[in-house]
């Protein structure tokens, strides 16, 4: 069996996936849902139901604000209380609607479903919009954009990223043991959706079962295949993934089209194939609570909006929790934040990082490991010194944020920091 | 010959061409410099701070020698008596322009402004405001990791312990404007004195959020209210977002609205009277 890889970098963390044996089960559903307004990359979307609406489950509340948007549709049967600020799991302030569930009306809103072999490529993309349907990996941009190439460029092939190589999560690995048919059927209707022959479903090596049960799913559609990839991190970065399974490099500031591939998360394929066959919006996804401060690790599918403090139950000992995988999760400052679209998993740690940060030493371990071939020490030191032009002339811009340079530190610097203050610096100079 | 003379011949030779080479050279690429450009960079302090708008004291003094009036070229760092200076030595005179200080449009130091996560990170406000929205529940106040203090080429800040937050000396303060920019919440703003006038009045909160959110978030904060700008009777009080400014041009200095605040987010800045006089 040939092992896909790619090549530049990388590193190997501890795999820690605690959770992978847990089934998924439904997370206990919340009184109160709270539906930030922007929850995905592009325009906030804006509310099109008024305070006192009543709405049923699926019924869409808020359309898309531009042409990169996404709508939101209300997880449960409920009335809609306010427009409210609220904080995100970072502290800012954003607008969101607050839903009060109605636990007696069963009442559905729901799309007529399409067979995905006769339905036309502009009836799947249609669809895959009015559904709220956003990459499931953490980046949120709108699958229907992503399906609609610029002008000139043509997709050749869909790679569903099934990689999961973030430590401790594992909602990805149950969701492709649990559901490995609908994922295929949302791959062939990404396939149809983008008019392309080919689909690639890579798959790190460390989950044997997923990659059996994707890969009987798979026999059934022609041009669909499970690559199995070698278990090093940032495998399931999208630039390292088009690498490893199609050799080919992405150009710095170009997008993963012009080399002729569309890739999509296998939750994000479950979602279209929800939106698709059975009519069902994207009102909610599978996450992995973990960690060893968490008291109640598992895999749960949580409804949009879900205050994250119901969905974890920390133990004494727990400092902090973290929005997403160790390596580019982000610490959440408030517990109180609604659960979103990118929300993939919430991380307690157990033992609190322990090494103090230290002088660089200029060993170059960082140059080793960064899987875009940049130079994170020169990068963080021009950041440090406010040399932006010099940073964007390093190719700043084409860090991925993996993380892997301040995990293989010896000094423990806090290279990414400084890297990503000094991408948002860059931003600002154009 | 003797090895001794050889040598010395065969280095002075080289010297004495390299002179005529280095000399021919400098005649050929000789770039004039208007000589005043050096003579006003020395009356300048040299700090290189950027408050005049010029990258650094040696383009300020290219465009004082180069510039037919110096209407508008002003630099901070000089004040009124070293523009004075610099106007004699062109023959122009210098445009008056009013001192101004760096004032923390935030008041909530740690007893006033409760922490609600810990930050372990880097010090430095510019990655902490760009990793999450801060420690404490209000998202637009100060962070006192000192980028301010860090920035300040006058030495004219610090951070006071008590309070957690950057202090100004205004004796020491030109106005400048170097820490406005280091600010990543937009925190410090240049406020303008007046001959006549020896405070400065402003309002030490920049929170432009509404609700119960505001007043629990801080014991200080602007909510915007408005009493301050109708007690004040020269209408240099503005909402701007529920929050409140005081045009420093219009202000007084009556303290009226410093009495009617509410919530005691209007702050009355002493400048020592010696100043007035610089």
């Amino acid at each position: 069996m040939k092992i896909f890889t790619f090549h530049k970098g990388g590193i190997h963390p501890a795999e820690r996936k605690l959770t992978a044996e847990l089934p998924i089960r439904p997370a206990p559903a919340a009184p109160v849902l709270t539906l930030l307004l922007s929850q995905s990359i592009g325009a906030p979307s804006k509310p099109v139901v008024k305070a006192g609406e009543r709405v049923a489950a699926g019924q869409p509340v808020a359309e898309p604000g531009g042409f990169v948007g996404a709508w939101i549709h209300s997880p449960c049967a409920g009335v809609v209380k306010k427009i409210e600020r609220v904080r995100t799991a970072q502290g800012y302030p954003a607008d969101a609607l607050v839903i009060e569930r109605d636990a007696e009306s069963g009442e559905r809103y729901a799309y007529p479903g399409l067979d995905p072999a006769q339905a036309s490529s502009e009836e799947i993309v249609a669809r895959v919009r009015e559904c709220g349907i956003v990459g499931l990996g953490g980046a949120t941009f709108p699958t229907a954009v992503k399906l609609v190439p610029p002008e000139g460029m043509t997709p050749e092939c869909v790679i569903l990223n099934g990689a999961e190589c973030e430590p401790y999560l594992t909602c990805d690995d149950r969701l492709m043991r649990e559901h490995a048919d609908e994922i295929a059927c949302g791959a062939y209707c990404l396939m149809r959706a983008a008019r392309v022959r080919h689909c690639y479903i890579g798959i790190e090596r460390n989950k044997p079962e997923a990659i059996e049960a994707m890969q009987r799913a798979a026999a059934g559609y022609e041009g669909m295949k499970v690559c199995v990839l070698r278990t090093k991190y940032p495998q399931g970065g999208e630039k390292q993934l088009i690498a490893a399974i199609l050799g080919r490099e992405v150009p710095s500031g170009a997008l993963p089209v012009s080399v002729g591939a569309i890739v999509d998360n296998v939750a994000t394929a479950y979602a279209v194939q929800q939106a698709v066959v059975e009519g069902k919006p994207l009102t909610g996804r599978v996450l992995t609570v973990t960690g060893e401060g968490a008291l109640n690790p598992g895999n749960y599918y949580v409804e949009l909006g879900t205050p994250l403090l119901s969905l974890v139950q920390l133990s004494p000992e727990a400092e902090r929790v973290i929005a997403g995988g160790p390596m580019m999760g982000k610490a959440v400052s408030r517990l109180d934040s609604p659960s979103t679209k990118g929300l993939s998993g919430l991380l307690v740690p157990g033992a609190p990082d322990a090494g103090k940060m230290q002088a660089c030493i200029r060993c170059g371990a960082c140059y080793n490991v960064c899987p875009m071939g940049l130079e994170p020490m020169m990068l963080a030191r021009q950041a440090e010194n406010a040399d932006w032009e010099g940073a964007a002339g390093r190719g700043v811009m084409d860090c991925v944020e993996c993380g892997s340079c301040a995990y293989t530190c010896p000094s423990r610097r806090r290279l990414l920091d400084w890297i990503r203050y000094a991408k948002s610096q860059v931003r600002n100079l154009k | 010959m003797s090895i001794f003379w050889l040598t010395i011949l065969i280095l002075g030779v080289t010297g004495l061409l390299a002179a005529v080479v280095l000399y021919a050279v400098a005649k050929k690429f000789y770039v004039y410099e208007d000589p005043r450009i050096a003579e006003v960079e020395a009356l300048l302090p040299g700090a290189n701070c950027g408050g005049c708008g010029f990258k650094g004291c040696h383009d300020f003094a290219a465009a004082c020698a180069g510039a037919s009036s110096l209407e508008g070229i002003n630099c901070p760092s000089a004040g009124k008596a070293g523009m004075d200076a610099i106007g004699i030595l062109l023959g122009l005179k210098a445009s008056a322009r009013n001192r101004r200080v760096a004032t923390l449009a935030c008041g909530g130091g740690c007893d006033r402004r409760r922490p609600t996560s810990e930050y372990s990170g880097l010090r430095s406000c510019a990655i902490e405001a760009a990793v999450y929205a801060g420690p404490t529940d209000c998202p637009y106040g100060c962070l006192g990791c000192g980028d301010c203090v860090k920035a300040c080429p006058h030495d004219a800040m610090r951070i006071n312990a008590a309070t957690g937050l950057p202090e100004v000396d205004f004796s020491k303060c030109v106005g400048c404007g170097v820490c406005v920019k280091a600010c990543p919440r937009g925190l410090m703003h240049l406020c303008e004195l007046h001959q006549a006038h020896h405070t400065v009045v402003h309002v030490a909160c920049s929170n432009h959020d509404r609700g119960p959110g505001v007043l629990k978030a801080c014991d200080v904060s602007c909510i915007g209210c408005g009493k301050c700008m109708k007690a004040c009777e020269s209408k240099a009080i503005s909402i701007d977002r529920f929050c409140a400014r005081v045009d420093a041009s219009e202000c007084t200095r009556c303290g009226k609205c410093v009495e009617v605040c509410p919530r005691g987010s209007i702050l009355v800045d002493q400048i020592a009277v010696y100043q007035r006089q610089s």
